[in-house]
Order: structure tokens, then C-alpha cells, then sequence
């Protein structure tokens, strides 16, 4: 038995990363970043309203939260939709009730097929973060170059044009990329992506074929319902009190390392349900009683990383 | 393929010869941080493929990658802070990726183990020269990065071959982190010179905890603590070993450092705690234990 040759070459072992994307950096040998008004905490909350498909190709892999059974799934379609009706109401509600400010990361199809949510989007001064079309349209190494370009470009044009916004930011659908993602999103105007979750704080990516530079924004796929709740089944009052360690360990390194961001990420149908609305509200509640923290949109993150 | 590769012999966990550790400790500690590399775009093996989605998997790329970044940085301040010196399960490459994390650690004065060239490359299905090959690259490598000769080995990905254990013994390792039979470090059978198990963990193993178990911070604290008392209970009788192996990128997040902080706080104050390194474990069991336990195992003969 053997392996082949290749696979005892190492051609990418080298200083830093093996990869172009970004450069290695090590959190705690940056210069300190200082947020507005004092705060040592940044709070980035993002939303996800997702439409999944009936008949989603589900290539080459599903994305989390995707149809289950044999078609028609109508028990996943509904539950899914279900956020996008009442689960994000009651998300809205709390978040007004503690004053914050959030992003609603968006597949393009819920913006057509429920032009309401646009508008409350809007109303209440929130950023929208491109999604991709729908979450079977799906990002990935090998697909076809210029099918990527078009998902990309439907995806931004078709929230641009309903929202008025100008859509900064990007979150592939299920966070999955290809090699070439990064220049489409680029070349589409987008500043920041969430896919990559490599820090806790920004850092610039390069697009390839010298498309140019954009930034990770950090993104939590720890600090979120789905990774505690659905896929760690743990308690809404753990998802709390996570949710509290988190901000307690970030707080007390702001004070040596300068200000940090913690990312809260929700999923509608799964923290807007009826049982756990009231956690989310217990977290809010008590994150926005602590010091020196300041709730704000990814694009408001990186303008005030940016700006020093 | 053989049904069992005897690489111990039954060994029943009562009326053993006595293991005392130095100073008296009943239970000898030691921490074992993976500083992993993992490709973005590796080679595929025949039997294992390294990531879940197609090249490139950014975002499990990425969340491996944090550890390096971010949370190796605290996870090294915590234990400091209780004057652990770490056992590192490298992966080798990346003495040329990260040197700066290499010398942090050397700096420390902790110890280098073997885990392979990078974590994304297996060993399944590699001839005997392969094989070699990484033994010799982990052996070269570290003692010209660091001046350290590695003594030990925990296969890339926990992945092995057949002759994995007599090649470790060839090359005159002192101890694998391979094998899992026991809470006491016992002699390997290899075809000629010593190896000795060193007990190492699946259970309060961070990513067996957290990516497997799915468990909270807090009850992760509680396992380390709970595993503590149990074999430091055992250890009156006769000594044993207790590693926390982790992972930056699972521990290293600032809602998991807190319950770390808390057990190891609750181990390292005990009295009767030998807080150590996996080679100096291995080196005292050479000089005081392995004779009189080869004894006793081939004397029981299983009984």
C-alpha cells in the first residue's frame, strides 16, 4: 500500500498562511481599536431571513436548515417561513425594546417574495447583508464560473433595488464559498463578507484575479441559536448564559487589547418561537444593562475599525 | 487486516506495582495543546477526505485557523497563569507557518511532541518509506526549529498504519499518545527497543467534548473536575495520569475560557498534584516503573 507522491509534497509550507486570501496575524500584536463614545464592546446582531425551496437541488451539500423528507416537505418549508412571518416580529420587538440597532443577512427571493420585511427593514434603520438568492443556491469550490457571477449579481441587484440600500456586506448562503466568490462580491460592490470566522475582529481579505481588497467581519458561528440551541441542544438559559461569558470574556480583554465585537446570531424560526423568545430578551436586557457597549450594524463596525 | 494488533498485553487495573510520582503526587498532570494546521487545499487520501464541504471549506478552514489567530494566545496566558507548561501535539508544518506561536511556547520551556505534518494529511495507506518520511521530517524539523529531540507521537488525525508503534520505537520515541487502554502509562510490545503508552484522552479531550458530547462550557469544567477526583482518589493506590488535550480554536473562545480557568485552578492547588510535561512523565516511568510493571504484566499473563 502506498499513497501517492503528492501526497508526501508539501508545496504550500511556507511562512504564514497557505493560501492568498489573507495574511497571518496574530489578534494580540495589533494596534488597539478604540469604539465610539468609549464603548469596549461592540454588540453586531445579525438576523437571518432565509427562504428555502421546496425543490432545492441541495448540491453539493444542503444547507443547515434545509428540506429533510421526500418532496413536498412541507413541515420544514412551513417551520422555516414561520420565522420569516412571526419569528422575526417577535425578534423586532425585543430589539426595539432594548434599543438595537442590527443586520438581516437576506437571500434575495425573501426580499421579492415578502417586500413587507423590506420595508420594515428600512423603517427601522437595520442594514441588509446580502444572502445569496435563495438558500439553495448555494456557493462552492467547482461550480461553474459564470453561474456564480449571475447568483452574485441577482443576489445585490435585486436587494439594491428593493431596498434602496446600498449592501456592504455579504454572508454566502450556509457561509460556504468558492475560490472565486471573494472577486465576484468584490467586483459587485460588496465591502465586507461573514464567511470567514478566523478572528474576532476585522481583517482584509484579497480577492482573487486582483480584484482587490475587502474585509472578514467576525461573524459568530459559535455565538449563535443554531450552533447552541439546534446543533449543541442546549438550554435557552445556557444559550444565555454563553451568551454573558462571552461578553465577559471579551470585556475584560478590552481592557488590555482595546475594543472587541461580540456577534450575536439569530436564526428566526429557531430563537423567534414562542418558548424562547423570552431568553432572548433575558440576553438583551441583560447585555445592554453592561457597561461600555454599543449596538450597531456590521457596515457601522467596520466604518469606525476602519476610520482608525 | 488482523482482528486485534496486540500492542499491549491485558493488564487488570487492581494489585499493580505501586506507582509513587515525585514529591509523593498521586496524580501526575499534564496539558496537551494541539497547535494544528489544517490546508486549505490538501491532497486527498484514499480513506479519509479532509473537509466536510469541497475545497475550499472557508468556513471550517477559517474556524480552525482562529485557534492560531486568536485563541491559542489566551489559552496560553490561563496556563501561565497556573505555571502549566504545555505538551504540544504539533503539527509540524507549522514551525514554518507560525513560527512566532513556536517560539512563545519554546520561550515557556514547553515540550514538542509529534502530531504529524499538518492535520490534514492522514496516515492511512502509506508505505513504510511514507511513513518514515514523517517521522524523520517531525524528528529533523523540531530539533533544528527548537533544539528539541521530540519524544513523543500522536499520529496526524489520529490516524495509523500497522507498524505505526514499532517504527515510533525504531526512532527511539518514548512514548505514543495513540492508545487509549488505560489511566497509567504501560509498555507497548514492539518489535525491538521500549515504547510506553502515555495516557492522553477522548473524553475531556475539548473537541471530543464540545464537537461531540455537545457540551456546555460549564459541564465541560465539571468533567475535568470530576475526572480529577476520581483519579486522584485512584492515586493512593498507585499513581496515575491525567491530560487535558485541547484545541485552541475550541477552548481558545472567550465564552469557553472561563470553566478552563476554573479546573485548572481546582487541579493545580490540590496537594499531591504532579503538574508536568508527557516527556517528563515518560522519563521518570523509564527510570522507576517500567521494570517492575513489564514484570508484573508478564507475570499475570492477563490474569
Amino acid at each position: 500500500m502506498t499513497v501517492a507522491k503528492e501526497y508526501m509534497e508539501y508545496p504550500m509550507r511556507r511562512y504564514g498562511m497557505d493560501q492568498d486570501f489573507y495574511e497571518w496575524s496574530i489578534l494580540f500584536n495589533r494596534k488597539k481599536v478604540q469604539w465610539p463614545n468609549g464603548a469596549r464592546v461592540a454588540l453586531w446582531i445579525t438576523t437571518d431571513l432565509e427562504f428555502f425551496a421546496l425543490d432545492q437541488p441541495a448540491k453539493p451539500f444542503k444547507a443547515p436548515g434545509g428540506m429533510v423528507t421526500a418532496y413536498p416537505d412541507l413541515r420544514h418549508f412551513t417551520t422555516r417561513d414561520y420565522g420569516n412571518r412571526v419569528g422575526i416580529q417577535r425578534i423586532w420587538r425585543a430589539l426595539d425594546q432594548h434599543r438595537i440597532k442590527s443586520s438581516v443577512a437576506m437571500n434575495s427571493k425573501v426580499a421579492e417574495r415578502y417586500p413587507y420585511l423590506v420595508k420594515k427593514i428600512n423603517e427601522r434603520g437595520d442594514e441588509i447583508i446580502g444572502m445569496g438568492v435563495d438558500q439553495g443556491k448555494l456557493h462552492y469550490g467547482g461550480m461553474d464560473d459564470a453561474v456564480e457571477a449571475a447568483q452574485v449579481t441577482e443576489s445585490i441587484t435585486t436587494l439594491r433595488k428593493l431596498s434602496g440600500q446600498p449592501v456592504t456586506g455579504w454572508m454566502s448562503p450556509a457561509k460556504s464559498e468558492s475560490w472565486n466568490t471573494l472577486k465576484h462580491v468584490k467586483n459587485a460592490g460588496i465591502d465586507y463578507v461573514c464567511d470567514w470566522v478566523a478572528d474576532d475582529m476585522p481583517f482584509e481579505l484579497t480577492a482573487p484575479d486582483g480584484a482587490g481588497k475587502l474585509w472578514a467581519m467576525p461573524h459568530s458561528s459559535e455565538i449563535s441559536d443554531r450552533k447552541i440551541i439546534i446543533d449543541n441542544k442546549h438550554n435557552e438559559d445556557e444559550f444565555v448564559e454563553q451568551i454573558q461569558d462571552q461578553f465577559n470574556g471579551l470585556y475584560a480583554e478590552s481592557a488590555k487589547h482595546g475594543g472587541r465585537i461580540l456577534s450575536l446570531s439569530l436564526t428566526p424560526y429557531i430563537m423567534g418561537l414562542h418558548y424562547r423568545i423570552k431568553y432572548l430578551n433575558i440576553a438583551l436586557g441583560w447585555l445592554m444593562k453592561q457597561k461600555h457597549i454599543w449596538p450597531a450594524t456590521g457596515a457601522e463596525i467596520l466604518a469606525a475599525f476602519k476610520g482608525q | 487486516m488482523k482482528s486485534d494488533l496486540n500492542l499491549y498485553d491485558y493488564w487488570p487495573y487492581e494489585n499493580r506495582p505501586k506507582i509513587t510520582w515525585p514529591g509523593g503526587a498521586r496524580v501526575a498532570f499534564w496539558v496537551a495543546p494541539n497547535i494544528e494546521f489544517y490546508e486549505i487545499n490538501p491532497p486527498i487520501n484514499p480513506k479519509r477526505t479532509p473537509w466536510p464541504r469541497p475545497h475550499p471549506d472557508v468556513n471550517l478552514y477559517s474556524n480552525r485557523d482562529y485557534g492560531n489567530r486568536v485563541g491559542h494566545w489566551r489559552m496560553m496566558e490561563v496556563m501561565d497563569k497556573y505555571g502549566v507548561r504545555g505538551s504540544i501535539s504539533l503539527s509540524v508544518a507549522l514551525l514554518e507557518h507560525h513560527p512566532e506561536i513556536i517560539k512563545a511556547c519554546a520561550d515557556r520551556n514547553w515540550e514538542f511532541f509529534s502530531h504529524g505534518i499538518y492535520n490534514t494529511r492522514y496516515s492511512y495507506d502509506m508505505d513504510e518509506a511514507q511513513e518514515r518520511a514523517i517521522m524523520e521530517d517531525s524528528i529533523n524539523s523540531v530539533k533544528k526549529a527548537t533544539g528539541q529531540r521530540i519524544a513523543g507521537w500522536l499520529a496526524p488525525a489520529l490516524t495509523h498504519t500497522e507498524r505505526t508503534m514499532d517504527l515510533l520505537a525504531e526512532y527511539e520515541f518514548l512514548y505514543t499518545c495513540d492508545l487509549f487502554q488505560d489511566d497509567q502509562p504501560q509498555p507497548v510490545n514492539v518489535k525491538k527497543g521500549k515504547l510506553i503508552s502515555m495516557p492522553y484522552s477522548l473524553e475531556i479531550n475539548d473537541i471530543i467534548v464540545y464537537n461531540s458530547y455537545l457540551a456546555t462550557p460549564r459541564r465541560y469544567g465539571q468533567m475535568i473536575k470530576d475526572q480529577f477526583d476520581q483519579l486522584y482518589e485512584e492515586g493512593k493506590e498507585s499513581g496515575t495520569v491525567m491530560c487535558i488535550p485541547l484545541h485552541a480554536y475550541a477552548v481558545g473562545h472567550p465564552h469557553r475560557m472561563a470553566a478552563f480557568e476554573e479546573a485548572l485552578d481546582y487541579i493545580t492547588t490540590k496537594e499531591g498534584v504532579w503538574v508536568t510535561t508527557a516527556r517528563e512523565i515518560a522519563e521518570y516511568y523509564y527510570k522507576n516503573c517500567y521494570d517492575t510493571c513489564a514484570a508484573d504484566i508478564s507475570a499475570r499473563k492477563g490474569g
